[in-house]
């Protein structure tokens, strides 16, 4: 596609055709704050938060819906903009509860940065706030419709990314919401497969994820990226930890994966860590077979039987003896080294897998 | 197509006002609901009482609403007379004196319509009347002189001539270019050259494309697009039917909302009627040209008004706009390109068509041609429909057809363009009425909704008025019409409360900037209006409300103060009898006192008081 140059805050820049202003700027490192946009989600254009004063153009577009065209002149910060933005901040925390000490987002909350950004206190209107009921009915999601700032990027994800539609926005105006069909909660909407996914784009801290709640500020916990071990996918996880405890598990934004986003299990799921009954250590049979005793191994003490006594039963009865049955709960690796093993080093065909039927 | 016209000038022949008195009732919703079906009914039952030969009709606005209920009453050879607030009690009357005596009761005429026939004296001749003199009805011209339910009539008053020579003789492109000479602009507000607009459907790219209708008209005190369906509903389906034939569309949308019930039947009978008579559906007038028309009844949202959520509402989605480009143009109904315009601009277009481009343009000023229907509401002699050229100033409009202002009070502001318009003050009484002209003064064309206010209308009230009904219908996607609508009502009714603080004005005016800034669609971007045009016009009223607790035009309840003049008390006690709240006391025959803190304001005391001994401040 051709190249279009346009001019943003006096600075000259070439992009591809059919760019995005706010594109344009982020990918040239120019500021501008957004609640409602996501990459990977359709641009909506409903916060407003990124408008900027383009030459020619009436009033201040919005920057994430505005395509660049040859020899536009922008200006990101000028004292118009500054000032929409900062107003719409307010507008937004007019009706926004002042709970930041203690609320789960805070520390990883867009609406309380860019309020910090703008020196944006929230107190120039006075009026009539929402005060709706928290809806904790679920195992997995919390929502709080009192902090909702109306992005509507849950709405979008839930129908793009897991093409499940169940929530939208209902009523109008001031009295706009986001919710199931008929007013109802996800729990009773039947509908909701609590992917999560809404919970993750959240930019505020109208979603959260239950167990999480009150386990650590945001600036306490470890982020470490690993790969979801309940299928072959290899979805990739950025689990949060805090004293050795699993917090909350994100999705990893790995583009060849998953692109961020995870199901149920992988989010929700985190909690076998920790279980008391998960196997931590190598066992080794004592007894006979179906007493169930056993006794802790080393690693190095359980791959060297478990060689010596594969290589006894190969010699024994022969290649076709052995068989391995690998788990879906494994990565497509370790899956390919199995079957490789099996052939290559057994070698047997008998490779079988818990997901084929 | 030939027989289209023997059709028309067999009509014509006979003409439906033939040999016989015939009498015609107003009965399009203005009609009815000043008891139009009474009156008919009457009618009905005073002619078959004396067994007369007499046809009786109906027909639609004629544009005075102020003297509905009317009827017609011609006879074979005469003029056309019309009556204004006619009741069932006058029908006797009005039968005996004009039906079978041949004499007008002049005291109850408004108006004649003499066509060839020689005038009564002492009756004021249509076009020459103070009503209609500077009016030049085009859209309007059949309003309330022709049955709007006949397709024989609209064919006998020269419909479908136009459809006629579009189809015989003009390619698309002539078709286009002939809007385009016309100049003619959008209806619905915004002012969009017409023909561009089609020039850009018909370029874009797409074997399917739509004609959608916006007749979703919401404007408080705004009329004009219902009256042309309900008045001639088959010149709106003509328009848009040339309108599908420049653009290449096969497939139309009426997009009415459901609290026209009587534009939508009328509609709907029109459809059939020209449907059956092969002018709309397959292969129309045997030229090979498709165009089928639906009707999508809206559920009364005002924002699906704005084109987007207009065609978001047909697609059964939620009534949303959304952001533009790419416009409806490129993708419309259906992500298809589709030409989206306004009832008065199609049922202009037949006239265009018929009349050519260059007899429209030579109606207007410079940049905004022909003529626009406005609705007169408000403190005015005579509330209605008129149709006048573009460039008459509101003076004339206000004083000159409307009469002026009811019981002769002092003028204070008129307001155009709907919720979004703006409120022009006397000085701006002479601009000119056009699309560059309105907007330069802080107000919009908008459909053509006038209101008219008078020297007891409070400007921070109607400021929070509009502001109520903008706020109600915000669709709530993007934050500053959201937020922002809520917030300058709140100011606002704090200030009509008395609680206002002179901040308040500095915050109330950078918030409508903004809003009106960085809203997503029209809505938003033109609810500050009415704040912005009474703040840089009445700013004064505002700070008599913050700064004096006061309300200069004694609107504000809440700042209201009832006093007694003790000098014209006589102690009666009436107002202490109708006070609800034990407010007032006093001797009797001795005068009587309001306790301000026990007084709710209500104005009973003053009803009561056969003295006027009370008075508010």
């Amino acid at each position: 596609m051709a190249d279009v140059t346009l001019t943003i805050d006096g600075k000259r820049i070439t992009v591809p055709a059919g760019t995005t202003v706010l594109q344009a700027a982020r990918d040239n490192g120019i500021f501008i704050p957004t609640l409602c946009h996501d990459p990977k989600l359709t641009p909506w254009g409903g916060c407003r938060l990124c408008v900027v004063e383009i030459e020619g153009m009436r009033g201040l577009p919005a920057s994430c819906v505005t395509t660049v065209a040859e020899g536009m002149v922008v200006q990101t910060a000028s004292p118009q903009v500054v000032e929409a933005r900062k107003m719409m901040l307010e507008l937004l925390l007019a009706n926004h509860p002042r709970d930041c000490l203690t609320c789960s987002k805070s520390g990883a909350c867009s609406l309380q940065d860019y309020a910090y950004y703008y020196g944006v206190r929230g107190d120039k209107f006075h009026g009539e706030k929402h005060d709706y009921p928290l809806e904790d009915d679920n195992p997995f999601i919390v929502r709080d419709m009192n902090k909702c700032i109306l992005c509507g990027k849950c709405i979008r994800v839930c129908a793009e990314v897991q093409v499940n539609n169940v929530i939208d926005f209902a009523h109008r105006g001031f009295n706009t919401r986001v919710t199931p069909a008929m007013d109802l909660t996800l729990r009773e909407s039947e509908e909701c497969v609590f992917c999560g996914n809404c919970v993750q784009v959240c930019p505020v801290g109208a979603l959260a994820e239950k167990a999480s709640l009150w386990q650590g500020r945001e600036w306490e916990l470890t982020k470490v990226r690993t790969t979801c071990t309940f299928c072959g996918v290899g979805c990739n996880l950025e689990v949060s930890v805090k004293d050795d405890h699993v917090v909350r598990v994100r999705g990893y934004d790995n583009p060849l994966v998953n692109s961020g986003w995870l199901c149920v299990k992988g989010r929700f799921g985190a909690d076998f860590a920790e279980s008391p009954d998960r196997i931590t250590r190598p066992l080794i049979r004592v007894g006979e077979r179906g007493e169930g005793r056993f006794r802790e191994a080393t690693w190095d003490e359980a791959l060297d039987y478990t060689a010596r006594r594969l290589q006894e039963i190969k010699e024994q009865y022969g290649s076709r003896a052995i068989a391995a049955l690998s788990s879906a709960r494994c990565t497509n690796e370790e899956n390919y080294l199995m079957q490789k093993f099996m052939r290559a080093v057994i070698g047997t065909n008998n490779v079988d897998h818990c997901a084929r039927t | 197509m030939q027989d289209l016209k023997e059709w028309r000038e067999t009509l014509q022949q006979q003409s439906h006002r033939g040999d016989r008195p015939s009498l015609t009732v107003g009965m399009s919703t203005c009609g009815q609901a000043a008891g139009g079906a009474k009156v008919m009914a009457a009618l009905e039952e005073e002619i078959a009482r004396r067994g007369l030969q007499v046809d009786i009709s109906q027909t639609s606005c004629i544009g005075m609403c102020y003297a509905e209920p009317i009827v017609e009453v011609a006879l074979p050879g005469k003029p056309r007379v019309f009556y204004g607030d006619v009741t069932p009690e006058r029908v006797p009357t009005l039968v005996e004196k004009h039906v079978l005596q041949g004499e007008p009761v002049r005291e109850w005429a408004l108006i004649q319509l003499s066509g060839e026939a020689t005038p009564y004296e002492g009756i004021p001749v249509m076009p020459g009347s103070t009503y209609y003199g500077r009016q030049v009805r085009v859209v309007t011209s059949r309003l309330g002189l022709t049955n709007p339910e006949s397709l024989e009539e609209y064919i006998a008053t020269g419909g479908y001539e136009a459809l006629e020579k579009v189809l015989g003789q003009m390619t698309p492109e002539q078709v286009i270019e002939e809007i385009k000479i016309s100049g003619l602009r959008g209806r619905g507000g915004a002012g969009f050259p017409t023909g561009l607009k089609w020039s850009f459907t018909r370029q874009a790219p797409g074997d399917k494309k739509y004609v959608v209708c916006n007749a979703d008209e919401g404007d408080p005190g705004a009329f004009m697009d219902r009256s042309v369906l309900e008045g001639d509903p088959f010149s709106v389906i003509e328009g848009m039917t040339i309108a599908a034939y420049a653009i290449g569309a096969d497939e139309g949308y009426i997009y009415c909302r459901a609290e026209y019930p009587l534009a939508i039947k009328r509609l709907k009978m029109a459809i059939a009627a020209a449907g059956e008579k092969g002018l709309l559906g397959r292969d129309i007038l045997g030229t090979g040209f498709n165009f089928d028309l639906h009707i999508k009844a809206g559920a009364g949202a005002f924002v699906c008004g704005e084109e987007t959520a207009l065609l978001a509402s047909i697609e059964g989605r939620q009534g949303m706009p959304r952001v533009r480009p790419p416009f409806p143009a490129q993708q419309g109904l259906w992500g298809k390109p589709t030409n989206i315009n306004n009832v008065e601009t199609y049922a202009n277009v037949p006239f265009i068509i018929k009349n050519g481009g260059q007899w429209f343009a030579s109606m207007g000023t410079e940049k905004s041609k022909g003529t626009k229907v406005f609705c007169l509401t408000g403190k005015i002699k005579k509330t209605g429909l008129i149709e006048v050229p573009m460039g008459i100033t509101l003076r004339e409009i206000i004083f000159d057809i409307a009469g002026g202002i009811q019981d002769d009070k002092q003028f204070k502001a008129v307001q155009i363009g709907g919720p979004s318009g703006g409120c022009l003050p006397e000085d701006k009484l002479d601009l000119p009425v056009d699309y560059e002209s309105l907007t330069a003064a802080g107000a919009i064309m908008g459909s053509g909704g006038m209101v008219v206010m008078d020297e007891n209308t409070c400007m921070v009230d109607v400021a929070r008025f509009f502001l109520n009904f903008t706020q109600a219908e915000s669709c709530g996607k993007c934050t500053p019409c959201r937020e922002g609508t809520k917030r300058m009502l709140e100011i606002l009714t704090r200030i009509c409360e008395g609680e206002g603080r002179m901040e308040d004005l500095d915050t109330l005016e950078t918030l409508a900037r903004v809003v009106k800034n960085t809203a997503l669609c029209g809505l938003g971007q033109t609810c500050p209006n009415p704040i912005l045009s009474t703040l840089q016009y009445f700013r004064h009223e505002y700070e008599a409300h913050i700064k004096d607790k006061r309300c200069p035009a004694h609107v504000c309840q809440a700042l209201l103060v009832y006093t007694i003049d003790a000098g014209k008390c006589t102690g009666c006690g009436a107002c202490a009898r109708a006070c609800p709240a034990g407010a007032i006391s006093g001797e009797k025959k001795q005068p009587h006192r309001i306790d301000p803190a026990l007084c709710i304001k209500c104005g009973s005391c003053m009803e009561k008081c056969k003295f006027g001994a009370i008075s508010r401040l």
